[in-house]
């Protein structure tokens, strides 16, 4: 799932601050171990309750609350998790009347798990079995590298492969590029022919930060006691200095991610390339419906010549949150809800989710190839790049915040004071002020 | 000169005020695709059509969940700002024509009532809600927007001015309770101040998002506003969202232009009554 960070409103920021000095007892993970085990399935028939925005999600259930009549999911809909969401988890979990189950994204699971906001499910029936079901990298975003420890089941992934106009580029007789080297010439001839080569989205930290696991760097680590934030990591500043360039020379376009003007300019075909990840695909599809069949997929560019990353952007996993009265049922139907193939066929007809379960590769709905991009079998595209995203990617326990700091010196940058660097260095003191002032230890 | 610069900033004024409004009537008429490819503010070529159009699918959506939205918003604002002006009523006219110890020390807690911004009260009210477990439920949104400081206030002040004394004890005189001699005849007098509180609750709880955001999950509770909210945080997923969110955003101010327009009459007159004794 993606997001719009730049929903935060100022209310939001204020209704944080108050919850937050209710339940700053957080980042306390030192009880992690003892929780697990702890998941006995309850006596008698139950009823969950399941928050999430996915569209159709509440279609999936039904096919569960047909077969399963002792444990009945009540699907509640709401925005976005960070339009709303995740701060009424965060109020409701205080309040002692959180739902069972709750859609979160990976780069807010941290968020939930500092504020002890998910229940431990690794004693639950089937859950540490499940690992080699699901991609290895969903797998580490759901346990944060803790022993014992499953804190949700992991949904959807975005890996990231780069959509580009075949047509444009073979009429123009300009190479597809193949690395970051060949797509910074490319965009010099592009610009040359009156077009951009893409958009540098200044809102959507997370994809900047999926360029960022690409290069191999990490912007959080966590070593059990304590974070470190690294912003500023040489790959980090690798990716930063290789954009700025770009924006320096007007070689790309700064529209607002996902507005009108932005998929205009894409169905007029001012873009030639999207860097995106899979959900992209119907993004695309809808936003530009006058290109149909003249698009295709490539593998990302790559930093070295012949490399095999990708990057990642978006995805979310199904959370049990603290205080539900049956784990153990709510485990077993988040299992069900992210690995039977006829759950996942329907969750991506309905939601458009990628599953985050390895399963998905054989499922009907992603084997044959895709009118709008001209035939081409696109999910085998995405299906490798999903294996290359490196496993260790770990998200920070503020991200919003990171994000709303880290775009403002984008949005800086690209206006002409400042650097994407600056943004970053910028990003990584407040990030460390905002972790030190919520009592959450950082390592120096 | 000065009357056609005045005249000017008035017009330009008007310009910036309607401009959206114009704009997102122009753009519901128009189908998804033609919102990104066509001239912003005029229409397309069979407007009507596509505007009846997009009329029938917002409201066969979801099973019919916008007209349900409408409904919510249509009860939490007309029986609220009814019961809410009811009471503000009451209040400001005890505090105007009753003397009773404290009564200054009251008004005045309530007119610090005023102060206090909707939004800062919204997360105790869900914590308090939930420890009686009224979260959820069509009365968490519907309780605390009975209450209107600012109603109380004009109240107050308009009975004061506009409820003569000795009306008051002439009824009293011909044997009226104090409670008849409200119903049956402060209020007539006060009616336009009462116009005035109710259009003031009825917007300020129409456009009211904050707090069903937070105390509702159910969405078959959600007033327009939320619901609207709701769908345009999901259009990156269902682009098809994206006409019904601007058609639905049109269809949602037709009932405040309504309240409006059936009440000026009253309103209008009670602007000037006052003001040239």
């Amino acid at each position: 799932m993606r997001a719009h960070y730049g929903k935060v409103t100022a209310a939001f920021a204020m209704i944080s601050a108050l919850a937050l000095s209710g339940c700053s007892a957080g980042g306390d993970s030192s009880e992690a171990g003892a929780e697990a085990g702890a998941c006995e399935a309850s006596d008698g028939p139950v009823t969950l309750q399941f928050t999430t925005w996915v569209p159709g999600m509440d279609k999936v259930v039904e096919l569960w609350n047909a077969d399963n009549p002792d444990i009945q999911v009540e699907v509640q809909t709401g925005p976005n998790g960070n339009s709303g969401t995740y701060q009424n988890f965060f109020n409701q979990i205080q309040a002692g009347n959180a739902p069972d189950l709750g859609q979160i994204e990976y780069d807010a699971l941290p968020n939930f798990r500092v504020q002890d906001g998910l229940e431990n499910l690794a004693g639950c029936e089937g859950v540490a079995d499940a690992q080699d079901q699901f991609v290895d990298w969903t797998w580490g975003q759901v346990t944060f590298g803790e022993e014992d420890a499953v804190y949700a089941i992991p949904q959807d992934s975005g890996p990231m492969a780069m959509y580009y106009r075949a047509d444009l580029f073979e009429q123009a007789g300009i190479e597809v590029p193949t690395t970051w080297e060949e797509y910074a010439a490319a965009a010099e001839q592009i610009k040359a022919e009156g077009s951009y080569i893409t958009n540098f989205p200044k809102s959507d930290v997370n994809w900047f930060a999926g360029m960022v696991w690409q290069n191999g760097g990490q912007w959080f680590a966590n070593d059990g006691e304590s974070w470190d934030v690294n912003l500023t990591s040489p790959e980090s500043e690798e990716v930063a200095t290789y954009w700025q360039d770009l924006l320096s020379k007007d070689l790309v376009s700064t529209l607002p991610s996902f507005s009108d003007e932005w998929n205009a300019s894409f169905n007029e075909g001012d873009q030639w390339t999207w860097v995106s990840a899979v959900w992209g695909a119907t993004t695309l599809s809808t936003g530009a419906p006058d290109t149909a069949g003249k698009w295709a997929v490539a593998p990302m560019p790559q930093w070295e010549d012949g490399g095999e990353t990708a990057g990642n952007w978006g995805g979310s996993s199904t959370a049990v949150l603290k205080g539900s009265e049956h784990p153990a049922e709510a485990a077993q139907f988040a299992l069900w809800l992210n690995t039977d193939p006829e759950a996942l066929a329907l969750a991506n007809e309905l939601g458009g989710l990628y599953p985050a379960a390895k399963s998905a590769a054989d499922l009907e709905s992603f084997a044959g190839g895709v009118e709008y991009y001209g035939g081409q079998k696109i999910y085998e595209v995405f299906s490798e790049a999903s294996a290359q995203v490196n496993p260790d990617f770990t998200w920070g326990p503020t991200m919003t915040q990171t994000y709303t700091d880290v775009s403002d010196g984008f949005g800086a940058a690209i206006g002409g004071s400042g650097t994407l660097m600056e943004a970053l260095e910028n990003g990584q003191q407040k990030t460390i002020d905002s972790l030190t002032s919520q009592s959450i230890p950082v390592s120096e | 000169m000065s009357r056609s610069a005045a005249m000017l900033i008035m017009g330009v004024f008007t310009l910036y005020f309607l401009t959206p409004i114009w704009w997102l009537l122009t753009t519901s008429t128009k189908t998804g695709g033609e919102i990104t490819s066509t001239a912003p503010l005029w229409f397309t070529a069979n407007s009507l059509g596509t505007f009846f159009d997009n009329l029938g699918r917002l409201f066969t959506y979801g099973d019919g969940l916008f007209g349900r939205w409408l409904l919510n918003s249509a009860l939490y604002a007309g029986v609220g700002a009814l019961i809410g002006t009811i009471i503000a009523a009451m209040c400001g006219y005890a505090l105007a024509k009753y003397e009773f110890r404290g009564r200054e020390a009251i008004f005045n807690v309530v007119l610090s009532g005023v102060l206090v911004p909707a939004t800062a009260l919204a997360l105790p009210l869900f914590l308090i809600f939930s420890r009686v477990e009224l979260t959820n439920t069509m009365l968490a949104v519907f309780l605390p927007s009975l209450v209107s400081p600012f109603g109380v206030y004009l109240a107050r002040i308009y009975a004061a001015a506009s409820v003569p004394n000795e009306l008051l004890e002439a009824a009293r005189l011909d044997g009226s309770g104090e409670i008849r001699t409200f119903f049956s005849l402060s209020t007539r007098l006060m009616a336009p101040a009462l116009v005035t509180i109710f259009l003031f609750q009825f917007v300020a709880i129409w456009n009211n998002f904050f707090l069903p955001l937070i105390m509702l999950r159910d969405q078959a509770l959600f007033p327009v506003t939320l619901g609207l909210y709701a769908w345009n945080s999901q259009i990156s997923q269902i682009p098809e969202l994206r006409s019904l969110v601007i058609v639905g955003a049109l269809v949602s101010i037709v009932p405040l232009i309504i309240a409006f327009l059936a009440l000026q009459r009253f309103w209008s007159s009670g602007l000037g009554a006052g003001s040239v004794k």
